[in-house]
């Protein structure tokens, strides 16, 4: 006897079908996405690698393309994110482990939560606008790099809140169980487990969070990084340029050099951007591995 | 003597020549609005082993980890009634709840062993708590303790998520034994488990009995029967018998026990 009757396999075939079908649309999707990307890159490269040399990476701007480089919005973007996460990272972990496990479930905790939820969705520019009267004029930190990484961690801070608080969600219950019954205080247990256990989690959405802060450009537009900086920022004090704002610049100009110049900054910035995750990613799956 | 400083329940109570650690006086307790345990009272034995045993909902691991102040981080969770413990109770203003935690240990239903190595699973407790001996040495006998060791010795660096189950939940006891606690409450502790790893916790318990008091919730009557000397059956809250486990199991003095006993409910 067959194992199922005519009429069955065919209602069979047909299911098959349909997860066939969903497969291949999701598939189609994700490869249109990447083809996108690549046509991207692609189009910068043929620009700017012609530029892309040592010349234009030690060299100050100028207004002679051919003399022009990116050093010093390279060296403020370095300055500028360095900042940014040695502010973000610890308020935005902070925060996260607070809500999570010392603040109690009651209202007052739900309405934060909501509105850290909402303050992601807050355009970037409000967030330079902001960072233009607190911290520029309130503050009189002048236009210079803590204004701007203080800006920006504002902007990202939900972001690693929202993620670090996930994080710390998927850590067994039975984890601070272990700590509890031993004698361990609630510092003890969130230092020594819940912090280590949701370290990679909490990687992910810091990478995530400075990936985005690398390339915001409103914001500094807003506190007044400036566009033309013959000198490198020495201290936080500092003003500062960063790259989007200098590829912004070399964008807006009208000679076809300069669009070129800003395709050269483009790759720069990508290849900031990867270093920085591949080493973020490094360090995430080394302690993920210790865990094991 | 106690290896570790700044104890804030006084040591010398728990020397006394009464035969009780633990006495329960008129224990309530409330989730929110609902009471899950009434007016439970009994005395938990020295060097014996107490066995909790009632069908699902009945309150017995609420009132296991009211013991040992587990409740406290359960929102809504409040213990009325007197947890005598030494000459103090647990519930006191001026107990500390994590020296509670300290000095009466528990082990999970589930084995939950911390994502770290075996050695760090047992040294962490100890060496939080102040421990200042020798860490390689309370390591070897807190496994010896559990039964562990001859599997174990030769892999203490490796991460403790390897071990099986049965080994993870006697990785458990050996980490809450390292612990040297006056009273170990265990709830449920082999209904994770395998027959065979269930018979060697159970071998094991038998063996701790010289040197620790037991809790223990369980769920199978013959389990509770078998290794315990002391029983309290509970049943919506209520704690309806309390007494020598051969008595309950043989000749118990109320109805639903022995309804409950003979296997007609629950």
């Amino acid at each position: 006897m067959p194992l199922t009757t005519e009429q069955e396999s065919r209602h069979l075939e047909k299911r098959h079908r349909k997860a066939r079908i969903f497969a291949i649309f999701c598939a189609a999707i994700t490869w249109s996405s990447v083809l996108l990307l690549a046509v991207l890159l692609y189009q910068v490269s043929i620009e700017g690698f012609r530029w892309l040399d040592w010349q234009f990476i030690s060299s100050f701007p100028s207004r002679f393309p051919e003399r022009a480089g990116i050093k010093s919005a390279l060296v403020g973007t370095i300055w500028l994110i360095s900042l940014v996460a040695l502010i973000s990272i610890p308020v935005g972990v902070s925060t996260a482990l607070y809500l999570e496990e010392f603040a109690g479930k009651g209202k007052i905790s739900k309405i934060i939560e909501v509105n850290i939820a909402n303050l992601a969705g807050v355009p970037s520019i409000v967030y330079g606008i902001l960072g233009l009267a607190i911290f520029v004029r309130f503050f009189a930190l002048e236009r210079s790099l803590i204004s701007g990484a203080l800006t920006m961690s504002l902007l990202i801070l939900p972001v690693i809140i929202i993620a670090s608080r996930e994080a710390i969600k998927t850590v067994p219950q039975g984890i601070r169980n272990a700590a509890y019954s031993l004698g361990a205080t609630k510092w003890q247990t969130t230092w020594a487990h819940v912090l280590p256990a949701s370290f990679p989690g909490i990687m992910t959405g810091v990478i995530l969070a400075l990936s985005r802060s690398i390339g915001e450009t409103a914001p500094l537009i807003m506190i007044g990084a400036m566009t033309f900086v013959a000198f490198l920022p020495e201290g936080p004090m500092d003003s500062f340029t960063a790259m989007p704002i200098q590829i912004y610049n070399w964008v807006s100009r009208p000679q076809e050099e300069f669009h070129e110049l800003a395709a050269a900054g483009i790759i720069v910035l990508l290849a900031v951007l990867l270093v920085m995750n591949a080493t973020a990613i490094f360090i995430r799956n080394r302690t993920e591995r210790r865990m094991k | 003597m106690s290896q570790f400083p700044d104890s804030t329940l006084a040591e010398q109570n728990l020397q006394m020549s009464k035969k009780s650690v633990l006495e329960l006086r008129n224990v309530n307790i409330f989730y929110s609005d609902n009471q899950a345990v009434n007016d439970v009272s009994f005395n938990i034995r020295r060097n014996k082993i107490t066995a909790i045993i009632g069908p699902s909902g009945c309150g017995k691991s609420t009132l296991l980890r009211s013991l040992n102040r587990m409740n406290d981080f359960v929102d809504g969770a409040r213990v009325e009634g007197e947890l005598i413990f030494g000459n103090e109770n647990l519930y006191g203003k001026e107990v500390d709840a994590v020296e509670v935690r300290r000095r009466i240990g528990m082990v999970f239903q589930k084995p939950n062993p911390f994502p770290k190595s075996i050695y760090n699973n047992i040294s962490w407790g100890p060496l939080i708590n102040g421990f200042n001996g020798s860490t390689d040495e309370l390591v070897e006998r807190s496994l010896k303790q559990a039964a562990l060791w001859e599997e174990v010795k030769d892999r203490l660096h490796e991460s403790a998520l390897n071990l099986s189950g049965g080994q993870q939940q006697r990785l458990c006891i050996a980490r809450a034994l390292a612990m040297e606690p006056e009273v170990l409450l265990m709830d449920e502790p082999c209904s994770a488990l395998d027959p065979i790893s269930t018979a060697r916790i159970e071998d094991l318990l038998f063996e701790l009995k010289s040197s620790y008091t037991i809790v223990i919730v369980t769920h199978n009557m013959q389990q509770a029967a078998r290794i315990s000397d002391y029983t309290a059956f509970m049943e919506m809250g209520d704690l309806i018998e309390f007494n020598v486990t051969k008595k309950i199991f043989t000749r118990p003095a109320m109805k639903r026990t022995e309804e409950y006993v003979t296997g007609r409910f629950g």
